[in-house]
């Protein structure tokens, strides 16, 4: 693998204390999530994670036809769908925007397609001012990092931290109460909502039959975002799409209690278009971004495209084994966890990291956990395949897949196979790679003089 | 007629968990059942698949193919082979019609251990006697590909002597997942070691479990840490008396 | 154009063409349950009204039930007491009594001086447009009688629901309300108060929205 990423997986493990947060903070998500689709809590789970699955796969598949069907829509209620193709398109029309009514205030709530696109970074290197609204990211754009987990974001930060961050950056009183941190930046934030020209937030479902968004949040920052500025643009993932506002039954049940546990989270807002002309508060204006940025390479094949399902509750996150030793931080993209292994190599190309598929024992219990059921591991596997393919043709891998066809002939091969058993067994333990990883962690099991076919062939 | 089974060791098992194998063969003929094993067997060819070589898989696939073909049931002490053979050389075939339906076939005939004694022998008693405390893992293929959870703990159940506890939290990854434990050493590592905590919570003698993979992760790190809880396959301990 | 790039990108790769209709959509899948057949209508009513406001105690809202407006009137009162309040233009608060009580503004139409209003009140006061029994959920339709802030910035709000019109679930509201754009431009589904656990996963509440909520059904 990349020395980067061994190394940060490395610092990750070595680092006690963040082990701790990342374990606890994962594991009660895991555990609200678990209780909260129990059969006495949602006896329909099973059966409702079909239907999300089958609405998702034909939505891709028609997806065409429900961007079209959801802009007519959006039109019709007086807004406006700007497509991007990248994330120079969506800065330069928001930039642009911003320009022409004058805004220099912006404030935004939590959005990982802004993320990926680092649109706040694009804002700020063009003198606009762009504060982040959640305070989970709030925290982080104090702190300049990035989000350390989809659906909470500053997991990795001890109540420590934050206090440090705020008396730094805010230049207020070291305060370690969690509730009186968030009391500071409910007062910061306050104003910043009523100031602020535009307000731009994500998407968690973009309703075709209504031209509507759907934002879901705990906060209350999502609303006020959408609420006091004249301004609302809304980016999301042109995979955000769903046929009907009746779906929504069917997404609504699995979303919150998959992300935290929460049968509906405090604040489900559906949105279509600007206020309506008697409406007596909200904005003047609606736009919805539908952003590619990659996400139409992940579109042509059949057994990949599922990876577009995604509704962001991050359960994959909060159940696999792997993210919760190695935290977001490992991971070399926006997106962490095992959706973040499977559409990072999709969006960037496999060389761009090319151990991250390999980074998972399959175990296989992310599958378990989706609401939408994607085949994660499945999809893993096809990348590693992939990965190999690419290594193979430019020629990076030689020696392994010589000895992966040494292996394939040994193995066709049963005497040959039977011999070189008893010679790794009888002869010295070689100081190979593969034994001194092994060694490194733990011992060596016993090795036994006899295999089994020569107690076989004994009887 | 008589009832006959094929055995497949698989290659680790072969290799470095005879034991294990023999215990099987050991249960099976307590039975009644007569076993063969058809010597040209090697290995499923796993560990090619999961490292991402498909060519060298389906080569291996092939082999194994060819190799118990004209077996009736086939038996293997291992959910991770079971999975590959039943669910990813269909994978691997996909483009390869007739060999398709050669896979899927042989597939119909293909099942791990604990899942043959209740399924097809129909057992959930087989005599057997083990005084101790023991846990049982549930390896992640057999969990959840194979979706094997009831059997093992049907026939522990009716071991006399034995008392079975869980494990707080259950059904976790103990790290191996094949060349992950090597290419990913510290992490595969640190994953073992919070396995250890929930055994150890459990005060077992042993862990148990159907995959000498599994067992093999756990008891390099028992040993690691200076534990004396030892590992047994599921036959074993069901050969016990 | 950016459109018409990333729409041939999409028909490419999934193999459709330009103004080629969908495949059929899986079936829309809504169960609204049953009530209890046994008992009468008001008992039926009775019992969602009992769970909703037990969802709502579940999530520390504060709740009431109130056997008639004027019994709804005199809770909020109480509940105003030295305090300021706004209360939106909804009807049913008019009819309650409730809009025009002491230290109650209300009837304001202006999106300035609205926000004026409920940046520096205590406590606002709404009706809703329908509750959700299952989950303790009032639904909120943006309109010239219900304003979006008001149950947004004071850092309490109550919401006063007459009680027919407590749904089921979202299943319920989904089917009586499929399209909910064609009537307004906003509707917020509001569980309980504020809450957040980006700090440690320790639950503060009232981090942007109201802190404090409370549900009176009425009748």
């Amino acid at each position: 693998m990349s020395a980067v990423f061994d190394k940060k997986i490395h610092q990750t493990l070595a680092d006690a204390n963040l082990q701790l947060a990342i374990y606890t903070a994962t594991g009660r998500l895991k555990d609200k999530r678990t209780e909260s689709v129990a059969a006495d809590a949602l006896p329909d789970y099973q059966e409702l994670r079909t239907q999300a699955n089958a609405l998702k796969k034909h939505a891709i598949e028609n997806l065409d036809y429900y961007l079209e069907e959801f802009e007519r829509n959006v039109e019709a209620h007086g807004g406006k769908v700007v497509y991007c193709k990248d994330s120079t398109e969506v800065s330069d029309f928001v930039l642009g925007l911003a320009k022409e009514r004058g805004v220099s205030l912006i404030v935004k709530s939590k959005s990982m397609t802004s993320e990926e696109v680092d649109l706040n970074e694009r804002l700020e290197h063009h003198g606009l001012e762009a504060v982040e609204t959640d305070l989970g990211e709030y925290i982080l754009q104090l702190g300049r990092e990035r989000p350390y987990h989809i659906v909470a974001p500053a997991l990795h930060k001890t109540r420590f931290d934050v206090a440090a961050i705020f008396e730094k950056e805010l230049h207020v009183a070291y305060e370690t109460v969690p509730e009186k941190l968030s009391q500071i930046a409910r007062g910061v934030l306050r104003q910043k909502f009523l100031d602020a020209g535009i307000g731009i937030t994500g998407a968690n479902f973009l309703v075709a039959d209504s031209g509507a968004v759907v934002l879901v949040e705990n906060e209350g920052n999502a609303r006020l975002t959408t609420t006091a500025p004249r301004i609302h643009i809304a980016i999301a993932g042109i995979e955000k799409v769903i046929p009907r506002a009746q779906d929504l039954a069917v997404f609504l049940k699995l979303l919150a209690r998959s992300a935290t546990g929460q049968a509906l989270s405090v604040y489900t807002s559906f949105l279509s278009g600007p206020r309506r002309a008697s409406e007596i508060d909200g904005p003047d204006e609606f736009y919805v971004v539908l952003l590619d940025n990659g996400r139409t390479k992940l579109l042509p094949s059949r057994a990949k495209r599922q990876s577009l399902y995604c509704i962001r509750c991050a359960a994959c996150l909060n159940t696999c084994p792997v993210y919760r030793k190695i935290g977001g931080h490992s991971f070399p993209w926006v997106y962490s966890g095992p959706i973040g292994a499977i559409i990072t190599p999709q969006f960037m190309g496999v060389s761009y990291e090319p151990a991250l598929p390999f980074a998972s024992s399959l175990c296989g219990a992310c599958a378990e956990v989706c609401p939408v059921k994607i085949d994660i591991p499945q999809v893993l596997l096809d990348l590693r395949s992939d990965v190999k393919k690419a290594e193979t043709r430019e020629k990076k891998n030689r020696l392994e897949k010589l000895s992966y066809r040494m292996f394939a002939w040994m193995m066709t091969h049963p005497r040959v196979y039977a011999w070189a058993g008893w010679i790794a067994r009888h002869g010295p333990v070689l100081n190979i790679g593969p034994v001194r990883a092994w060694t490194s962690q733990r011992d060596l099991p016993p090795i036994p003089r006899q295999s089994f076919r020569d107690i076989w062939s004994r009887r | 007629m008589g009832k006959r089974v094929s055995l497949f060791v698989t290659c680790l098992g072969d290799q470095l968990f005879p034991n294990a194998g023999m215990a099987v063969v050991e249960v099976l003929e307590r039975l009644g059942y007569a076993v063969d094993f058809p010597k040209d067997q090697t290995c499923c060819g796993q560990p090619a698949y999961n490292s991402g070589y498909r060519e060298e898989a389906r080569t291996v696939a092939r082999h194994f193919l060819k190799t118990f073909e004209s077996s009736e049931h086939i038996v293997v002490p291992s959910g991770s082979c079971t999975s590959m053979i039943g669910h990813h050389f269909a994978d691997l075939f996909r483009k390869e019609p007739e060999t398709l339906a050669r896979v899927e076939a042989l597939s119909r005939r293909v099942f791990e251990f604990s899942t043959f004694l209740t399924e097809v022998a129909n057992v959930d008693d087989v005599g057997a006697r083990f005084d101790g405390i023991v846990t049982f893992h549930d390896g992640c293929h057999g969990l959840r590909e194979l979706h094997i959870r009831e059997a093992p703990r049907r026939l522990l159940a009716h071991v006399r002597g034995l008392e079975l506890r869980e494990m707080q939290p259950a059904e976790e990854c103990c790290g191996f997942g094949g060349t992950f434990s090597v290419k990913f050493a510290e992490l595969s590592g640190a994953m073992a070691r919070t396995k250890l905590e929930a055994i150890v919570q459990t005060g077992a003698s042993a862990v148990v479990s159907l995959d000498s993979s599994c067992l093999m992760q756990i008891q390099g790190a028992l040993s690691r840490a200076g534990s004396k809880v030892r590992t047994m396959h599921l036959a074993e301990v069901l050969a016990s008396r | 154009m950016s459109r018409e790039h990333i729409l041939h990108r999409i028909r490419t790769a999934i193999g459709r063409s330009a103004g080629q209709p969908p495949g059929v959509a899986p079936p829309v899948r809504i169960r609204v349950p049953s009530d209890d057949a046994t008992l009468s209508v008001a008992a039926r009513v009775s019992a969602r009204v009992s769970t909703m406001l037990a969802r709502v105690e579940a999530l520390a809202g504060k709740t009431y039930s109130a056997a008639t407006p004027d019994d709804a009137r005199a809770f909020i009162a109480a509940a105003i007491a030295g305090k300021t309040a706004v209360a939106s233009n909804a009807p049913f608060l008019a009819e309650c009594g409730i809009s025009n009580l002491p230290g109650v503004r209300t009837g304001i139409a202006d999106r300035e001086q609205l926000r004026e209003c409920c940046s520096t009140v205590d406590i606002g006061i709404t009706s809703a447009d329908y509750a959700l029994a299952d989950t303790g959920t009032l639904v909120m339709l943006s309109s010239p009688r219900e304003a979006r802030l008001i149950s947004l910035l004071p850092p309490a709000h109550i919401a006063v629901v007459p009680r027919e019109r407590i749904l089921s679930g979202l299943d319920e509201l989904f089917s009586i309300l499929p399209k909910a754009a064609e009537l307004t431009s906003s509707m917020v589904l509001i569980t309980g108060p504020s809450r957040t656990a980006d700090i440690e996963q320790i639950l503060v509440r009232g981090v942007h929205g109201p802190g404090e909520i409370t549900v009176v059904a009425v009748g």
